[in-house]
């Protein structure tokens, strides 16, 4: 069961540029309360399509740098990069199922 | 679904439809409470106090508790004492005879079947209604302080509204924004006057009475606001890096409109006194049918009241056999 991986303003161009399938990247902060909310589903989903997505989180926090280039401006926000590029951003807290709707061409 | 009836289904879990649950499961009703689903608006598990940060006005708590952390403790006494929390959102209702029926997702099968259904679905952020909300929500648009604010350290921002969550997010925007307007379209605030005479003691907030939002700007990320002149009619432009609506709050109260007796502003209508609804046996608690007071201690107050009531009835109902 693949896991959530955790990036650092130093892993984050690496990990998301070289990466042979799409990943999302959740941009979360301790401080949110939606973020906690949309975290256990985000868990559950790594384990049924880690195959397909790779499923990473950032600590705004820790990572203010790569939030404001990226021009996140709220979170829970999700991006999924596809070849290196932002594909997709998901703003705000989600079901799952409606999460599984938004991801369903990368799935 | 061939299930039996439950005898009591909980629909909302904000203080209201949590304090009802505890007081529920200790009278051995076994709840079962439809949390809803994630999201960001205040209509989630949780509610309102999810996306607030410090609440001061809540008795027990004599340094103030974090709204996530209050909701989680409410939540951990629910559960100690057996309620059923589920985290779905109730699609659709059936009143119209008992047991009554609620439906999740898009199921042919009612969720649940009950005797007795406790209503405290909250309300949640009244948009301005302008074209340009959903293109920039998220993108400079928010109607969270807490999740947001972070995001706009060092920048000029504005907050719409005049009431005490306008001021709450004003001031706690200001640990970021280098100055925060105040956009209200009266001369005076509605606000509690504590928080009034904070917000003005801040040197980071500014006042904009008078005027109202016309327009939000930008394409891709707001760049500022267009603002009217109540009075005289006078437009201008304002460069803001972020805008924050806190201009009130409507209920969540759209499953209900073919079933349940409201107000013209959509909030339902309880007997006076009570948490009765029009339907008996269908009880309601909490922001949901309360547009005076709002406060935490109030719904779980209103929401104690509905178990109490709900307890009682079902007693009634037992008692003359018609089960």
């Amino acid at each position: 069961m693949a896991g959530i991986t955790t990036l650092s303003s130093a892993s984050f161009d690496e990990t998301v540029g070289a990466a042979a399938k799409p990943v999302l990247v959740d941009f979360w902060a301790e401080w949110c309360g939606p973020c906690k909310m949309i975290a256990p589903i985000l868990d559950e989903l790594a384990g049924e399509h880690g195959e397909s997505i790779t499923f990473a989180k950032l600590n705004v926090d820790d990572a203010p740098d790569v939030a404001r280039r990226h021009g996140v401006m709220s979170i829970p926000t999700l991006i999924v990069f596809n070849d290196g590029e932002a594909a997709m951003r998901i703003v705000g807290a989600k079901s799952k199922a409606a999460l599984l709707e938004d991801l369903a061409e990368f799935l | 679904m061939t299930s039996p009836p439950l005898e009591v289904v909980i629909v909302g879990s904000g203080p209201a439809g949590l304090t009802a649950a505890i007081y529920c499961a200790r009278a051995n009703l076994e709840p079962l409470v439809f949390e809803g689903e994630p999201s960001s608006t205040g209509d989630q598990p949780g509610g309102q106090l999810m996306i607030t940060t410090d609440v001061e006005n809540y008795p027990g708590f004599p340094e103030g508790i974090l709204g996530p952390d209050l909701m989680a403790a409410f939540r951990a006494q629910a559960a100690r004492f057996g309620a059923d929390l589920r985290t779905e959102k109730v699609s659709r209702v059936d009143f119209s005879r008992r047991p009554f029926r609620l439906w999740v997702g898009d199921g042919e099968a009612p969720a649940a079947t009950a005797q007795a259904v406790i209503v405290s679905t909250g309300a949640q952020s009244l948009m301005l209604g302008l074209e340009a909300e959903e293109r920039l929500m998220g993108r400079g648009l928010s109607t969270c302080a807490t999740c947001d604010g972070f995001f706009f350290s060092g920048r000029e921002i504005a907050v719409v509204g005049g009431g005490d969550s306008a001021m709450e997010e004003a001031l706690f925007l200001t640990k970021f924004a280098t100055k925060v307007t105040v956009i209200h379209r009266r001369d005076q605030l509605r606000a509690s006057k504590i928080m009034q005479d904070r917000a003005f003691a801040s040197d980071r907030i500014d006042f904009l009475w008078n005027h109202t939002v016309v327009d939000i700007l930008g394409s891709d990320v707001l760049e500022g606001v267009r603002v009217r002149h109540t009075g005289n009619g006078a437009e201008q432009t304002l460069p803001l890096a972020g805008l924050f609506i806190a201009i009130g709050h409507r209920p969540n109260t759209d499953l209900f409109k073919d079933s349940l007796a409201m107000h013209p502003n959509g909030y339902l209508i309880t007997e006076p006194g009570s948490t009765r609804t029009n339907i008996p046996g269908v009880f309601a608690c909490g922001d949901v049918q309360d547009d005076v007071y709002r406060q935490a201690v109030t719904a779980a107050g209103s929401g104690c009241m509905a178990a109490i009531d709900a307890e009682r009835w079902l007693e009634a109902q037992h008692d003359a056999g018609h089960r």
